[in-house]
């Protein structure tokens, strides 16, 4: 990846991302910093909310992903890591945007007013801006790119950018092979994971079963919460590792202190790095 | 927000007018253009274990079947993925108007046919009231002991602990009060 050159960014990374999924956070932070992007943390940040706020109580939720928007600095973009918590924080942006009694409501409790021209990005946004300088550093590694739903959006932001097809694009730039196949896009079972392992169990070893089957050595996942329940709730004979996103372009970018996040994993992905020497 | 509600409703079995109003005044979207396509319902990866399928509980409520609707598993199942919308040809915000249709049950005490979910959401609001972020062995011990099912996944909480990825202290923010004050419903940590 080309370097940005010391770009200040304030960064949201989310309760998965600092807790259960460390390696995903510390990988990110690295491959930002070689990207040239200067991360500060958003002070105090709180929960977005999570699908149990916004599936049961969606004022309480909009008010919490609120609380996160009113603490972003002005001038600089907010990098948020996890697919599900920008979703919330963009819908709260959008609603603040459209609606005057959202921002009123703001207002009263934040005693500042919204920032409608905050600039709210993902990780593969980034990405997407850098040139990507190709190489071979993956040597080959089949890998099967997980989406799960961060490509599906409801009806208001359907008209923003797309990133189908990136973690493609960017993991064949540095030399890995990713695989064609079939649930790339298919929901991981989120909190039915917890709540009703029954029908979450089977969704998660569909998505494993079809990676396999399509000849791929590896997941790569784009969320935390999709690594986490793959590799919790997968009950098949044959599994393959499942890395992060951040922690393979980590590897591309040899930014080199990965191994204390590999141990990390449920499913152990030394054996496959170690076949394919890297 | 808030909108009436009486026992003489929730007891009707008979479908009911204005019912689809409250759910779209609620939801923020005009439901009433889906086309009964079931596009939803192809996209939708909890389809199987639904009994009346995405476009099936926006139909209900269309009719007025207000009990039918809030009392299904169908509302519970829904995980908020926005597939359905990907997929549908009319723009419908089906996650928002599942989101509408849960909150409504839970204000009118109608019967949960997902009591178990409903109660993990209940601690993870509970959590969040407590730290400001989500404490995920927390979470999942209370939840496992509120379904008496201590003991259920216990291989599972045993690896992510050896592995480190569920920590024994919170994550917890320093301006909690500021949290606090968004959960007017919800009471001292106990719930």
């Amino acid at each position: 990846m080309k370097n940005a050159g010391e770009i200040e960014i304030s960064y949201f990374p989310g309760c998965s991302l600092a807790t259960t999924a460390k390696e995903n956070n510390e990988s990110l932070i690295e491959v930002c910093r070689h990207m040239g992007y200067r991360l500060t943390e958003l002070a105090d940040w709180n929960c977005c909310g999570s699908s149990s706020a916004h599936g049961i109580k969606p004022g309480l939720g909009f008010n919490l992903s609120c609380r996160n928007l009113s603490l972003a600095p002005e001038g600089i973009p907010l990098l948020v890591a996890c697919p599900s918590c920008i979703l919330h924080l963009k819908q709260a942006h959008s609603l603040l945007k459209r609606n005057e009694s959202a921002r009123n409501e703001y207002e009263r409790l934040w005693g500042r007013q919204a920032d409608s021209e905050l600039k709210i990005l993902h990780f593969f946004e980034l990405m997407d801006g850098s040139g990507c300088i190709p190489d071979t550093t993956l040597n080959g590694l089949k890998c099967a790119p997980y989406y799960g739903c961060m490509l599906a959006r409801p009806p208001e932001l359907r008209h923003e950018k797309n990133y189908h097809g990136l973690m493609e694009k960017i993991l064949s730039c540095y030399g890995a092979s990713p695989v064609r196949w079939s649930y790339s896009s298919r929901c991981c079972g989120t909190f039915l994971s917890a709540a009703k392992p029954e029908v979450a169990g089977p969704m998660v070893n569909k998505i494993v079963q079809n990676a396999v089957d399509s000849g791929a050595e590896c997941i790569v996942t784009a969320c935390a919460m999709c690594h986490l329940n793959i590799e919790i709730r997968c009950t098949l004979k044959k599994v393959v590792p499942i890395f992060h996103f951040s922690e393979l372009l980590s590897i591309a970018f040899k930014t080199g202190t990965g191994k204390n996040w590999f141990a990390r994993h449920l499913i152990d992905p030394a054996p496959l790095l170690k076949s394919r020497e890297l | 927000m808030r909108t009436e509600s009486s026992d003489k409703k929730r007891n009707n079995a008979e479908p009911e007018g204005g019912f689809c109003e409250e759910i779209v005044r609620r939801s923020g979207d005009n439901f009433r253009r889906c086309l009964h396509c079931q596009c939803c319902g192809s996209g939708c990866p909890v389809v199987d274990a639904m009994k009346y399928r995405p476009n099936g509980v926006i139909r209900l409520v269309q009719l007025g079947f207000r009990r039918e609707a809030l009392e299904s598993s169908d509302i519970w199942l829904c995980m908020g993925c926005n597939t359905c919308s990907t997929e549908c040809p009319m723009a419908v915000d089906i996650a928002a108007v599942m989101s509408a249709l849960r909150e409504t049950a839970v204000e009118e005490g109608a019967r949960i046919a997902e009591p178990g979910i409903l109660n993990f959401h209940k601690e993870v609001l509970n959590s969040i009231k407590r730290y400001g972020r989500t404490h995920k062995l927390e979470i999942m011990m209370r939840h496992k002991l509120r379904q008496l099912e201590l003991f259920s996944d216990i291989d599972i909480g045993l690896k992510m602990l050896s592995k480190r990825k569920l920590d024994l202290r919170p994550s917890k923010i320093r301006n909690i009060s500021a949290v606090q004050k968004l959960f007017p419903g919800l009471t001292g940590g106990k719930e």
